[in-house]
């Protein structure tokens, strides 16, 4: 992208979420039946009691529909696997790795397991934030290579283009962060792998430097 | 180019960790193609309660399910086919395709979508103002 349109964007992103702000304090006000102390700590944040919101109550289920009595409560699925960070609020790989759940990997063999591969790919990343590690391990514990490669990623270390930007857009790893496995703002899970000490202090350096 | 690139994405950020619009669960997903034209409420898919008992790679990979919510053109015709939902909801592996109401389970209007990701909490959505 160059300049005029990395502004633009970030013009329409700031645009974008004045909108957002706007209808959602309308809707808390609808929302909300006691009065709320108006300097009351994380005015901003949803409360931690409204994160699995109830079937009937989440804004895409028809209370009036037939479904909605029937479907099971997310707080009540998740109460017996382990907790995450962001998304679900469930930690998907712990929950696998303990056995609190076990999905099947094939519709006629419910004996077969997955083919998995331990192989860590490094990105290197610009700036300070602690460089990427892509695991093989966990994500061909949930799918196939063809839903990666050659679609998504071809399989060459390095040869696959990313930027921070386009994953929050839904490319790349934004694909499936940030829409169904854990969001993108879970940075640590991951940005894992320390900078080498030489390169941070450099990039610091760099950037205080006019 | 460098600076105003941070802007975006610190921009982008802010927008995320303000309040949201009561969503629904993470990686529900909105069908609605065609549920609304012929007069059924929107099919809801949760991802959460599948992943709990299948592998991405069964419908992914096996079943052909591109990952694009509204991409796959589902129809009845081919649910009773045995094709996509259709492989499950067949009355052996999971109930049948007469408890309409269990999927098309959405509130008229809504527009396919996958619930709560980030593209739709970066960009706002508009639907809410219709439906709720
Ligand atoms: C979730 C997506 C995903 C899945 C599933 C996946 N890969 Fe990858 N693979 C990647 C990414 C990301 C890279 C790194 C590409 C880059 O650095 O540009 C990679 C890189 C590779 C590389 C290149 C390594 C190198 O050193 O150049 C090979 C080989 C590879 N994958 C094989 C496989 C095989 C075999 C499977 C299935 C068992 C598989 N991958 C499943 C995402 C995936
Ligand atoms: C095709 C979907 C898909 C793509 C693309 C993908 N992931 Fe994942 N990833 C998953 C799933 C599913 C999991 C399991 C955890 C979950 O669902 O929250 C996972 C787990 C992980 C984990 C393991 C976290 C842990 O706690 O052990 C890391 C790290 C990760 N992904 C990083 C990446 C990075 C970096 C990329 C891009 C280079 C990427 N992923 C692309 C689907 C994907
Ligand atoms: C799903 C994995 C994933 C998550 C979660 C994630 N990142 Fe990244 N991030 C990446 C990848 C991949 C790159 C690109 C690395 C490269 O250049 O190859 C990147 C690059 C970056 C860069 C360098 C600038 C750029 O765009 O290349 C910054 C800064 C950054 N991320 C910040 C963050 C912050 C802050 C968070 C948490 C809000 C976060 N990231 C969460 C995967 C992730
Ligand atoms: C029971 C089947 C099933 C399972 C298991 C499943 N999905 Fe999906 N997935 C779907 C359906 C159905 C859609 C919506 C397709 C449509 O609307 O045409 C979808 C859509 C998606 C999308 C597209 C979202 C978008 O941006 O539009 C992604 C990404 C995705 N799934 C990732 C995953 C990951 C990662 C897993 C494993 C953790 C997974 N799915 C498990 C059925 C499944
Ligand atoms: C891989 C098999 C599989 C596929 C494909 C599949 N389902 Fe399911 N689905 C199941 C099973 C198994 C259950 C659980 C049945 C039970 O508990 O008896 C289920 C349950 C459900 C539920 C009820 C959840 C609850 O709260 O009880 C809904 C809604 C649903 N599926 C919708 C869909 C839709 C819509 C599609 C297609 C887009 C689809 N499913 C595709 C296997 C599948
Ligand atoms: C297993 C889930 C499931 C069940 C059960 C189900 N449907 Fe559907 N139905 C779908 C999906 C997915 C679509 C595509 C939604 C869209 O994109 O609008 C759909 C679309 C439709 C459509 C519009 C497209 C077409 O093919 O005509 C009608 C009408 C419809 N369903 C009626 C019904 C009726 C009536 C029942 C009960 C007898 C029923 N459905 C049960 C999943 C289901």
């Amino acid at each position: 992208m160059n300049k005029p349109s990395i502004t633009v964007f970030a013009a329409l992103i700031t645009l974008a979420f004045l909108g957002v702000t706007g209808s959602s304090h309308a809707q808390a006000a609808a929302l909300s039946t006691e009065k709320q102390d108006p300097n009351r700590f994380n005015r901003l944040l949803p409360p931690k009691d409204k994160r699995t919101p109830p079937v009937a109550e989440d804004g895409i289920h028809d209370p009036k529909g037939a479904g909605v009595k029937v479907l099971q409560e997310p707080r009540e699925a998740f109460g017996v696997l382990i907790k995450g960070k962001g998304g679900n609020y469930v930690d998907w790989v712990k929950s696998l790795d303990k056995k609190k759940i076990k999905p099947l990997y094939d519709l006629d063999d419910p004996e077969l397991v997955p083919m998995t591969v331990d192989m860590n790919i490094v990105r290197e990343v610009k700036g300070t934030m602690p460089d990427v590690v892509f695991p093989h391990e966990q994500h061909t514990q949930w799918l196939e290579c063809a839903n990666c490669h050659p679609a998504i990623f071809i399989p060459q270390k390095g040869a696959n283009p990313m930027s921070m930007v386009d994953i929050m857009l839904g490319n790349k790893c934004g694909v499936c962060h940030g829409t169904v496995a854990f969001p993108v703002t879970e940075c640590r899970r991951c940005h894992s792998k320390a900078k080498p000490m030489k390169a941070r202090q450099k990039v610091s350096a760099k950037s205080t430097r006019k | 180019m460098y600076k105003s690139a941070l802007i975006g994405l610190l921009s982008m950020l802010a927008a995320m960790v303000l309040p949201q619009a009561a969503h629904a669960e993470y990686g529900d997903v909105v069908m609605n193609n065609y549920s609304d034209a012929a007069g059924m409420r929107p099919v809801v898919f949760p991802h959460w309660y599948h992943r709990i008992r299948f592998r991405c790679k069964v419908c992914h990979a096996d079943l052909g399910f591109k990952f694009k919510a509204g991409g796959n053109k589902i129809t009845m015709a081919k649910i009773i086919d045995g094709q996509f939902c259709g492989a499950c909801h067949n009355g052996e592996i999971s109930w049948s395709v007469e408890n309409c109401g269990m999927c098309h389970s959405g509130i008229s209007g809504t527009p396919t979508h996958i619930d709560g990701s980030t593209v739709q909490r970066l960009v706002a959505p508009t639907y809410k103002k219709l439906g709720n």
